[in-house]
């Protein structure tokens, strides 16, 4: 087993390990996004191509769009939440 | 800490415990040597005329798997659309129409520079996808892989600043989900047709060919089937949250 | 080292769900079940590896050469783009928990009801 596979290895375990560990779902998308990368660095070296143009695409660009478009559409909930709650308390005040 | 916590990380100590243990139990990194997999690689050049054997093994030997597979995609696009479009007309009630107005053209006007970029990009990765996906059973590719480059050079649409076209090629049967309804039938369909002419389901009917672009029997079809389904599904999906971002944000 | 693949791969899922039990937003959840994803992947590929091998597409190689076994990478390839569109369900899931209960704190969820 090369050197560069096991360093490749230790990379993704440390890449994963800080995404599970960073809390703020903006943050984890950017890290997300470079444990896609390599993980699929690790799939070219382990002589799987097919695998590895799958991961690439979908890893870097529709998963953290998607949690980025999740992430913008709570923050748009949360604003629309508060503008009904003060329109509520306004109704309940007057 | 809580006692579920603890519980959980006893219980993870396990897991892992067990999981590096069952390691010492598989054969050493790199002495795989099981008869399956072999032949599978041996016979998949010679018999199917193909060059890349990983589409072929997941098209023709395994494609009861890639069924199962393209079905899971399907139900779990009808899922978020079911879970979305409700709330997107639960929502519209309370947008007048003035407000949606102005939220679709403060998106139509994004830089001149954003929109060129975009438009220039599109035709490109298009035609880089649909290589992808024809040359699947040549090179590394195939139907997953171009479906996703493809909804790729489609999210350049949105993101060159052609919100509103976006919105307007999204709606009940839109070409988009024609598309992706195509590529999940096509599959069914080919797969029901190795059933008709060789009795047997998934046979491969059509003539094999000689390695170019054309061979393998079913394969390319295949490959053209998935890409639209992965391309429409990926697409979907993006354009029901992105919707949602539309609609319910810049108030 | 022969087996430092498979403990990466365990230590990727034991990783992704501790990180699924201490979660505090829905969202950060289906990030972790990201990462146990990725650990099958890892596993799925170091099993199918030859030392020595190359990649199975025999484009510019006869086809009696070692290569590496395709089963397990036509079950990762499909795989990755399926999985993805099940996170695109629970992203939809958690949308609508927002929604519904007003927070996306696993923890708070079940004590309001109706």
């Amino acid at each position: 087993m090369s050197a560069f596979l096991a360093v490749l290895l230790t990379l993704v375990a440390v890449s994963a390990t800080v995404t599970v560990l960073i809390r703020e779902p903006v943050r984890q998308a950017i890290v997300l996004g470079i444990m896609g990368l390599f993980l699929a660095l690790l799939f070219f070296t382990l002589q799987a191509p097919d695998v590895a143009l799958s991961e690439l695409t979908v890893g870097s660009l529709v998963i953290p769009v998607m949690l980025t478009l999740t992430i913008a559409k709570l923050r748009a909930l949360d604003a629309r939440g508060d503008e009904a709650q003060e329109d509520e308390d306004e109704e309940s005040r007057g | 800490m809580r006692p579920r916590y603890i519980i959980g990380l006893v219980g993870i100590g396990l897991l892992v415990a067990a999981l590096a243990w069952a390691a010492t139990g598989l054969p050493a990194f790199g002495h795989y040597n099981q008869a399956y997999g072999r032949v599978a690689a041996r016979d998949a050049v010679p018999t199917r005329n193909g060059t890349n054997s990983v589409v072929i093994t997941s098209f023709d030997y395994r494609g009861f798997d890639t069924l199962g597979e393209e079905f899971i995609l399907f139900v779990s696009v009808t899922g978020v659309v079911v879970l979305l479009r409700r709330m997107r007309s639960a929502g519209r009630e309370e947008d007048s129409a003035a407000s949606s107005g102005e939220i679709e053209e403060e998106d139509m006007r994004a830089s001149t520079g954003e929109r060129w970029l975009g438009a220039a990009a599109v035709g490109p990765v298009a035609v880089l996808a649909a290589y992808v996906i024809i040359h699947g059973q040549l090179t590394p590719g195939g139907g997953f892989q171009g479906g996703t480059v493809l909804m790729g050079a489609a999210a350049f649409l949105a993101l060159g600043g052609e919100s509103a076209l976006m919105l307007r090629i999204r709606g009940s049967s839109s070409p988009i989900e024609i598309a992706e309804s195509i590529g999940a039938g096509g599959f069914a369909a080919i797969a029901f047709g190795g059933l008709i002419a060789g009795g047997v389901f998934f046979f491969n009917f059509l003539p094999y060919g000689k390695a170019g672009l054309l061979t393998a029997g079913v394969v390319p079809l295949d490959n053209i089937a998935v890409g639209l389904e992965v391309a429409g599904a990926l697409l979907m999906v993006t354009s029901e949250l992105f919707e949602q971002r539309l609609r319910g944000g810049a108030t | 080292m022969g087996i430092y693949p498979y403990l990466v791969a365990a230590w990727l899922a034991g990783v992704g769900f501790y990180g699924v039990i201490t979660s505090r937003n829905y969202v950060h959840l289906v990030v972790c079940l990201t990462v146990i994803q990725a650990s099958t992947y890892v596993l799925l590929l170091s099993v199918g590896f030859v030392n020595g091998g190359q990649a199975p597409i025999f484009a510019d190689v006869p086809s009696t050469s070692v290569v590496v076994d395709p089963v397990v990478q036509a079950l990762s390839l499909t795989d990755v783009v399926v999985e993805a569109t099940v996170m695109a369900l629970l992203l939809a899931l958690v949308v609508q928990a927002k929604k519904r209960f007003g927070n996306v704190d696993p923890d708070s969820v079940n004590r309001m009801r109706g």
